[in-house]
C-alpha cells in the first residue's frame, strides 16, 4: 500500500472508487459522493437537533449552531451590507458548512476528503460565479457591463482593458477552486509522506523505532495544522464569496 | 462649516448599512499572514493564466487561428494576473475604484 516497493505513494489516497457494492458501481457512486452525503447529513442533523430545543439559554449544540450561524451572518452582512446581505446568508451558510465539514471529515482516519478534488471545488466555485453574475445582471441590467471598463479611463485603452478585465473576472471561480483544492491536497500529501516515513524508519532494525518518533512528532503537529487549514479555508471560501457578492450588489 | 442635524453621522450609518464602506475593525477581513498572502498571490496569477491560456486555446481551435489568439490571451492572462495581485495587495474600495 503506502510502502509498496519502499517508495512513497502519497497520491493514491485521492483515487476514487465506488462504494455500496454492485449497486454503487452501476451508478458510479464513489466514496466522494458518500462523504458529501455524510457531510450534508451531519450539517442537517446539527442544525435540526441543535435548534430543536429552541431554548432561550442555549445548550451546547444550540450554542454551536447559533454561533456558527451568527458568524456567517455577521460576515456576509459586514461585507455585503446589513440590508442587502440578509438574503445571501442562507447560501453562504450552506457553502461554508459544506466546505468546513468536508475539510474536517477528511481528517478522520479512513475518511475521504471530497474538497481535495478540483471537480468538487470548481463546481462549488462555479455556483458562486453563476450566482454573482446573475445577481449583478438582475440588479443592474446593462450597467453590469460597465464593470469591465472603469469610468474615466481613456477610450483608446479599451481594447486592452476590457479583455483583461474579462479574463480577471473569469479567473475568480478558478482561483476560488484552486485555492481550496491546493490547500487540501498539499496538507494530505504531507500527512501521508510523513506517515510513510514513520513506517520506513521504523523498519530500520534496532535503532528504527527511536528515529521513527521524529516523523511521528511532525505528523502530530501537522494534524493540528491541518485542522487550522480546514477552518481557515472554509472561512476564506465564505468571505471571498461575500466579497464577490458585494461587488455584484454594488458594482465596484 | 458647522455640521447641522448630524448629516455626516447619518450618511456614515447609511453607507455602513448598505455595505458601501468596509466594516470597522477586523471582522470580515481576510487573513493577512505572510505566507497566506503569498499563497493567495500565487493562486491569483496561476488562475488568471489558466483562464487566459484556456480561452486562447479554445478560441484558436474554434476559429483555426493557432497560435495567434493563444499568444494574445497568454499575454492578457498575465496582465490579468498582475491586476489581480495588485487588487489583492492594494486596499479595496478606494473611492473611484
Amino acid at each position: 500500500m503506502a510502502t509498496e516497493g519502499k517508495t512513497i505513494d502519497a497520491l493514491s489516497q485521492f483515487e476514487l472508487g465506488t462504494v455500496f457494492g454492485p449497486v454503487g458501481a452501476s451508478v458510479g457512486f464513489t466514496q466522494s459522493s458518500a462523504h458529501m452525503l455524510l457531510a450534508a447529513g451531519l450539517i442537517t442533523a446539527l442544525v435540526m437537533f441543535g435548534m430543536s430545543a429552541r431554548a432561550v439559554v442555549p445548550g451546547r449544540l444550540q450554542a454551536l449552531t447559533e454561533s456558527m450561524y451568527e458568524f456567517v451572518s455577521g460576515l456576509v452582512k459586514g461585507q455585503v451590507g446589513e440590508h442587502e446581505g440578509r438574503r445571501f446568508v442562507p447560501f453562504v451558510f450552506t457553502l461554508f458548512t459544506f466546505v468546513l465539514f468536508g475539510n474536517l471529515i477528511g481528517l478522520f482516519p479512513y475518511a475521504f476528503t471530497f474538497t481535495s478534488h478540483i471537480a468538487v471545488t470548481f463546481a462549488l466555485a462555479f455556483i458562486v460565479f453563476v450566482l454573482i453574475t446573475v445577481v449583478a445582471l438582475a440588479l443592474h441590467g446593462k450597467k453590469f457591463f460597465g464593470y469591465f471598463f472603469p469610468e474615466g479611463a481613456p477610450l483608446w485603452l479599451a481594447p486592452i482593458i476590457i479583455p483583461v478585465e474579462i479574463v480577471s473576472y473569469l479567473s475568480r471561480p478558478v482561483s476560488l477552486a484552486i485555492r481550496l483544492f491546493a490547500n487540501m491536497v498539499a496538507g494530505h500529501v504531507m500527512l501521508k509522506v510523513f506517515a510513510t516515513f514513520i513506517v520506513l524508519l521504523g523498519g530500520l532494525g534496532a535503532i528504527g523505532p527511536f528515529v521513527a518518533v521524529l516523523p511521528l512528532a511532525v505528523n502530530v503537529a501537522l494534524v493540528g495544522f491541518e485542522i487550522l487549514v480546514a477552518l481557515l479555508q472554509a472561512y476564506v471560501f465564505a468571505i471571498l464569496t461575500s466579497i464577490y457578492l458585494h461587488d455584484a450588489v454594488h458594482l465596484h | 462649516m458647522p455640521e447641522q442635524d448630524g448629516f455626516e453621522e447619518r450618511l456614515r450609518q447609511a453607507r455602513a448599512r448598505q455595505g458601501m464602506d468596509p466594516p470597522p475593525g477586523g471582522k470580515g477581513a481576510l487573513p493577512t499572514a505572510g505566507w497566506g498572502i503569498g499563497f493567495r498571490a500565487g493562486v491569483e496569477v496561476v488562475s488568471a493564466l489558466v483562464v487566459g491560456v484556456g480561452l486562447g486555446w479554445f478560441l484558436d481551435r474554434w476559429l483555426g487561428t493557432w497560435p495567434w489568439l493563444f499568444l494574445l490571451f497568454f499575454v492578457l492572462g498575465s496582465v490579468a494576473g498582475v491586476l489581480n495581485v495588485y487588487r489583492l495587495i492594494s486596499p479595496r474600495r478606494t473611492p473611484g475604484r
